[in-house]
């Protein structure tokens, strides 16, 4: 149960290697939190006790998670229910970039089937549980990618863009149940999986990322953007002429 | 009658959807309350979780066809659980006779009361609500009613005193009534200077009160810190009223409460300088020293003048902040004050108090020592890490939280308040042992 001011006892994380999903758990440490479930498709990489240092006291356990196993998430977090308890956040953070999905058609349709089809599956599988509990929150990490799409990222940015349609509709849906959705849309984040590629303008650490998450769900937002400010700058980048578009995604 | 309701409560914060039904305690037994159990709920005046069961069944008891049954001679009252302390009131003064613990607002009901084991400003000479209870009905998971009492079943009894509805639905109780001669209170008011002089007054004088509460500052800093408006009052004879209210004489029992107003939905208008600036002039509007009656309401009830004002905080809610330390950690209760006031978050007019013993309730509050009350707006940045630091200050001088008011502190921090929680878990599970009873609290607090 998060308590009056929305510390959670119980996290789950899905995509458990995610450097955004671990900084988003470390802002929400405190003496409430209890468990820490990190979903990861290989549990042998999991950084437990590396999370569990930099943690209070909550114990991190890894579980075994593949986003593609569309028809085992039900399962999935009933067995994560059977073992912790009512869930109180889960963090839906996996994802891959698919730098080459442009150019293979196969790659594509499996970026699709991680970003977007793992996300819908997982995300009502989640859905389900925060309903019958009549509470908790799904933190899903979406992306100034799909806001508008951009030729160097487009697949990505179109399974972003699908994942953000699904998360805010979902949102709408759940309205009233008890269980809510935030929505995360961040520019570029420095890490790994970042890491070498050129920085774009409004760059930001996870921790930044994590403290805006935090913020979202302590006013019961249903998007937050990090920074804050892109959510200005997207104001008019959605509605800048093509060319002009074409002319900054360089 | 079924219907799915996102419940709060009163501080308006952590809602869950659960199903409400509205029943008969002859229904009570064959209530299905399907996984996730159920729990009874009054008027929701607990300040956080525990009469909310998200995903899970809350309980509205219809009320009987004799739900208030007053024996004049014995000065007893035999109520439906759900009545509430206002109809009680409406009922009972007019007859000479007023409820023998009251808090500070008369919304609440008869269950509530008993499962919060609330306590007032008389806690000193008169202890909890539960002290009073000589019988109640209570319906167990097993569908069977039982009538405990300080004698009967007193281990059932003493677990249900206090217990948040977690034993099972109390549905009626026979309790104790207070005589009274008028409807007013004789109420000595004093200003003090700062908290060694509200110590000092307070440690003195108690005894020689019914009544006795303080108005402290938590807003204010430098050298009147902790500055407060002492009263202290017993119930108005007729011979007060003749010396001080003479007017009130031509209707001396009448008791007919009205609502000033009620607060629309608004943001929250609890700002630091609103609140600073309520409390320099409820400050300046207490008398330095004064003698005289007050109406019952306004001496116990005072905020129930003003509907639904809970909704001052805004949408995001308050906190209410109660604990209790022994007298001999006042250096403890002065080190909160001084954080609380350092920390500037607390809202207007805290209530300092002496407790008197404890009631026998094994999760009652109450035990000898200083209470302390502040308000606190939930959407507060950084207000976790300061509660919590509050918290391990409080369990280390010996003190506790009042889970009637908590809506955020930790499983660890209720047992290290509560050294008869696993008593009270043995008894609970005893008559309870497949979990039909839960509520948020209960679950977040790991009193199940």
């Amino acid at each position: 149960m998060n308590n009056a001011i929305h510390q959670p006892q119980t996290i789950v994380v899905l995509g458990g290697g995610s450097e955004i999903a671990r900084a988003i758990v470390v802002a929400l440490d405190s003496a409430s939190l209890r468990t820490v479930v990190l979903g990861c498709r290989n549990t042998g990489t999991a950084d437990v006790e590396g999370l569990a240092a930099q943690l209070g006291g909550a114990s991190v356990t890894a579980r075994h998670f593949d986003a593609i196993d569309h028809g085992g998430h039900v399962d999935w977090v009933a067995a994560v229910v059977a073992d912790h308890g009512d869930i109180d956040i889960v963090i839906q953070a996996f994802g891959q970039l698919g730098a080459d999905a442009a150019d293979d058609p196969l790659a594509a349709a499996n970026l699709v089937d991680v970003n977007f089809a793992g996300a819908v599956s997982s995300g009502l599988a989640v859905a389900n549980q925060l309903r019958k509990q009549g509470h908790g929150v799904l933190v899903s990490l979406s992306s100034v990618a799909g806001v508008r799409t951009r030729a160097s990222n487009f697949v990505y940015g179109s399974t972003k863009a699908g994942l953000d349609a699904f998360t805010t509709g979902l949102g709408h849906a759940l309205h009233g149940s008890g269980a809510r959705v935030l929505t995360v849309r961040p520019g570029m984040v420095r890490t790994s999986m970042t890491e070498g590629m050129q920085e774009a303008p409004f760059t930001v650490d996870a921790d930044e990322v994590a403290a805006a998450t935090v913020n979202g769900l302590r006013k019961k937002k249903a998007v937050v953007w990090a920074p804050a400010k892109l959510q200005g700058v997207f104001g008019l980048l959605r509605v800048a002429p093509n060319a002009v578009w074409r002319k900054l995604d360089t | 009658m079924d219907d799915q309701q996102l419940l709060t409560g009163w501080g308006r914060t952590a809602a869950s959807l659960a199903t409400v039904k509205s029943v008969g305690v002859e229904q009570l037994a064959e209530l299905d309350v399907g996984a996730r159990g159920a729990i009874a709920r009054g008027l929701g005046r607990a300040y956080g979780d525990p009469a909310q069961n998200g995903g899970g069944i809350v309980i509205r008891i219809k009320p009987s066809a004799n739900p208030v049954w007053i024996d004049s001679r014995a000065g007893t009252a035999t109520v439906d659980a759900g009545v509430s302390f206002d109809e009680l009131l409406r009922r009972i003064v007019p007859h000479g006779f007023f409820v023998p613990v009251t808090p500070g607002t008369r919304f609440i009901t008869v269950g509530g009361a008993i499962a919060s084991d609330v306590h007032g400003k008389g806690h000193h000479t008169d202890l909890t609500f539960g002290h009073h209870v000589r019988s109640l009905d209570i319906v167990l998971a097993d569908g069977t009613e039982h009538t405990v009492g300080p004698t009967a079943e007193p281990d059932l009894f003493w677990a249900t005193v206090g217990g948040m509805g977690l034993t099972g639905v109390i549905t009626r109780a026979t309790f104790d009534l207070l005589r009274i001669e008028t409807n007013r209170c004789l109420v000595e008011t004093q200003r003090l200077a700062d908290l060694d002089a509200l110590i000092a007054a307070m440690s003195d004088g108690d005894a020689d009160h019914r009544y006795s509460v303080a108005w402290i500052d938590l807003a204010t800093k430098g050298p009147t810190l902790g500055r407060s408006i002492l009263e202290r009052g017993d119930h108005a004879t007729l011979d007060d009223l003749a010396e001080y209210a003479p007017k009130a004489l031509r209707d001396p029992l009448g008791f007919a409460p009205g609502s000033l107003a009620s607060v629309p939905p608004v943001p929250n208008v609890m700002s630091r300088l609103a609140v600073r600036t309520f409390n320099e002039l409820w400050f300046r509007k207490a008398p330095k020293q004064h003698l005289g009656t007050q109406t019952l309401t306004g001496f116990f009830h005072p905020l129930d003048a003003i509907g639904d004002w809970n909704r001052f905080y805004g949408a995001r809610g308050f906190l209410q902040y109660q604990f209790v330390v022994p007298f001999e950690a006042a250096d403890t209760l002065r080190e909160i004050v001084e954080r609380v006031v350092a920390n500037g978050n607390a809202s207007v007019i805290s209530v300092l108090k002496r407790f008197g013993a404890e009631s026998g309730g094994l999760l009652s509050f109450p035990k000898p020592g200083w209470t302390l009350t502040f308000d606190v707006a939930a959407g507060v940045p950084g207000l976790g890490s300061f509660l919590a630091e509050l918290d391990q200050l409080v369990v280390g001088a010996g003190g506790r939280h009042y889970l009637a008011k908590d809506a955020h502190t930790t499983p660890d921090i209720i047992r290290a308040g509560y050294p008869r929680l696993d008593d009270w878990k043995t008894i609970r599970r005893s008559v309870d042992p497949h979990g039909r009873w839960a509520s948020d609290q209960a679950r977040r607090l790991d009193l199940l």
